[in-house]
């Protein structure tokens, strides 16, 4: 028999309201001075916020910081470590910030600022704010945790994957925490919560998502060895 | 069924409920807009559309204009150009005269709302007369290099206000308030953006006496130097080398004396080239625009200054591919060999031009990924989608509005 959570899970879909800030960069001498400034909510939002806004119609850099050096300043070698840099593998975003600004003051090390741009294509930072919009659908089973997944925002797979994990600092993930917590199903919290954000897409993370969880029904009907 | 389900057929999945949940947060709310006047394009065309949609949502939302003399005109037209960076002369007496008049107009609106929108210039001193609610400054033009003593006048009283929003973060001004980012919008059921039947599309294009015979290109925007007409006519003589092609440039012109000027190069052209159509419309020939657009097999818009540029997002909503130049928001629009081509030169848009020619299936794949590309970040579902947000998000951080300050002296 499927367990029931006590406490719903409720899909929460998120709302994006964009701040410009009053920091630009020319080439990347001055990237690098901004972003070693730069706020964690200003990172985030260039790296992790990223994911949300790339649609698998252009080619994938990585993060902000990436793309526009390979397209405006046209150093790809730069580009490339850049957007190596896996983001989902740092404790902190002030941890992940020192790895890119070391990356790019190598890269000034060996090779100086490179070419500069006018500032119609400059990096203008920006930061954003945040609106959750519990959408729902609710879920006290598994069972309505995946037909929940199935029909929510693709924002709200960004909201409790990457928003909660890398801005709020609950590391497992909104779906994982809540897995394990209000239906035990540890093994399959665990799967998710090793699910690869990088490089890819909301919606195939909710492929993935939908995946673990289908399997995880086929075998216990949800309740079974997945939580043991 | 409700206006704003209607959308559902045109916006991306789950967009319609978000609108519906973030209304039911700001329910009741007052929301005011501010603007120079009802008519026209740009900030008064969306709002014609959104402020039915968000009374009809719960928002009690209200839109207010204000106006004067020809000296206040004047003054506003002024100081919105020198803010974006024009030279212009700003007397003091004229700065002086359209802060009096505001002050007039003040005491004649209602100004009490939970949230206050003024949109450009025009309105903006009205923040001097402030009470409640928060006060947003609304600008959709570049005003990130403004001449430096219409900002020095200007900042005074962009910093009354609470927040400021900005087309795109390249051009927000230096305000010491948070200033957000909200690209404009397009309203996929309005007249010029609804979908048209191929019988429509014929009989509209029968009535402007356009002939189907040739592939078309179109330019559609105001007949000035920012748009670039004669950009679009070279383009063409540099496509028509290779191509039996069709140019229709259709827009307004201007009564300025640059703008005839702009006009006489560009009947001249036309008049030794029958497959150059040159149509001045009126500003309601919304379905001819529409019709136009569709019937296009490249849309150009060989702006070399655009506040966003808009027209580019009207034509990649109906599916077709977009060569525009590198100015205002085409380069966020646009996205580089996906939807269309950011050129630089009329050689490269009639290279780009000539590459779709000859590679015409490119031309419905562009087209298809442009309407994505629209209807996930350009359509009027987002932007309610911002604004509600906006509001949530302000009134989440408190109704505890700065103290006015008294209007500002040139």
């Amino acid at each position: 028999m499927s367990q029931v959570a006590k406490e719903p899970f409720v899909f929460a879909a998120c709302v994006e309201l964009r701040q410009a800030l009053d920091q630009h960069a020319h080439d990347v001498r001055e990237l690098v001075e901004r972003l070693e400034a730069a706020s964690d909510d200003s990172v985030f939002f260039h790296v992790h916020g990223y994911f949300l806004r790339h649609r698998p119609v252009t080619t994938a850099y990585g993060n902000d910081f990436a793309r526009w050096i390979a397209v405006e300043l046209a150093d790809l070698a730069l580009a490339e470590r850049l957007a190596v840099v896996d983001p989902f593998k740092f404790e902190s975003l002030a941890e992940l910030r020192e790895e890119l600004v070391t990356i790019i003051r190598g890269q000034l090390r060996d090779a100086g600022p490179g070419r500069r741009v006018e500032f119609a294509h400059a990096f203008h930072f920006q930061q954003s704010r945040i609106v959750p919009v519990p959408l729902g659908p609710r879920a006290t089973t598994l069972a309505e945790f995946r037909q929940g997944l199935a029909v929510a925002d693709v924002s709200a797979i960004h909201h409790h994957m990457v928003e909660a994990r890398a801005r709020f600092g609950r590391r497992g993930g909104d779906f994982a925490t809540w897995l394990r917590g209000a239906l035990g199903l540890s093994a399959l919290a665990e799967e998710i919560e090793h699910i690869d954000l990088y490089l890819t897409t909301p919606e195939r993370v909710r492929g993935r998502l939908l995946g673990l969880v289908d399997h995880a029904l086929e075998t216990e009907e949800g309740g079974g060895s997945a939580g043991r | 069924m409700s206006a704003i389900d209607l959308y559902r057929a045109v916006a991306p999945p789950n967009a319609v409920d978000i609108i519906l949940k973030l209304a039911e947060r700001v329910q009741r709310r007052r929301f005011l807009h501010l603007t120079g006047g009802r008519l026209g394009g740009g900030p008064a065309e969306i709002l014609r559309a959104a402020v039915p949609l968000l009374n009809e949502l719960g928002v009690e939302t209200n839109w207010e204009v204000t106006g004067g003399d020809g000296v206040y005109f004047a003054a506003v037209q002024a100081l919105q150009a020198a803010l974006q960076g024009a030279e212009r002369v700003l007397t003091e007496e004229r700065l002086e005269h359209y802060l009096a008049l505001n002050q007039v107009t003040a005491k004649k609106l209602r100004l009490e709302a939970d949230v206050v929108l003024a949109h450009d210039v025009q309105p903006a001193s009205l923040v001097a007369n402030r009470s409640d609610g928060r006060w947003v400054w609304r600008c959709h033009f570049d005003c990130s290099h403004p001449q430096h003593h219409a900002w020095s006048f200007f900042r005074r009283i962009g910093e009354q206000f609470d927040a400021a929003i900005f087309s795109l973060p390249a051009f927000a001004g230096r305000l010491a308030v948070p200033r957000y980012v909200i690209p404009p919008s397009i309203d996929a059921l309005s007249e010029k953006n609804r979908d048209l039947g191929t019988h429509e599309v014929a009989a509209a294009l029968q009535e402007l006496r356009i002939e189907r015979d040739k592939p078309l290109l179109v330019q559609v925007g105001p007949l000035t130097r920012d748009h670039d007409p004669l950009g679009a006519i070279n383009v063409y003589r540099l496509v028509k080398r290779h191509h039996a092609v069709r140019l229709v440039l259709a827009g307004i012109g201007q009564d300025d004396h640059d703008g005839q000027e702009v006009l006489a190069d560009v009947r001249e052209a036309a008049q030794h080239d029958p497959d150059i159509v040159v149509l001045e419309l009126p500003p309601e020939a919304q379905r001819q625009i529409n019709a136009l657009q569709r019937a296009a097999t490249i849309v150009l818009q060989m702006s070399v200054r655009e506040d966003f540029g808009l027209g580019a997002a009207e034509a990649m909503w109906k599916g077709k591919p977009v060569i525009g130049g590198a100015s205002g928001g085409l380069s966020q629009l646009i996205i580089r060999d996906v939807t269309g081509y950011i050129v630089h030169s009329v050689e490269g848009a009639a290279f780009r031009a000539r590459h779709l020619l000859n590679n015409p299936e490119l031309i419905p794949r562009m087209g298809a990924a442009g309407r994505e590309h629209v209807r996930r970040g350009f359509l009027l579902t987002r932007h309610l989608i911002d604004y509600l947000a906006l509001m949530v998000h302000l009134g989440d951080e408190g109704s505890g509005a700065p103290v006015p300050v008294s209007a500002p002296r040139a």
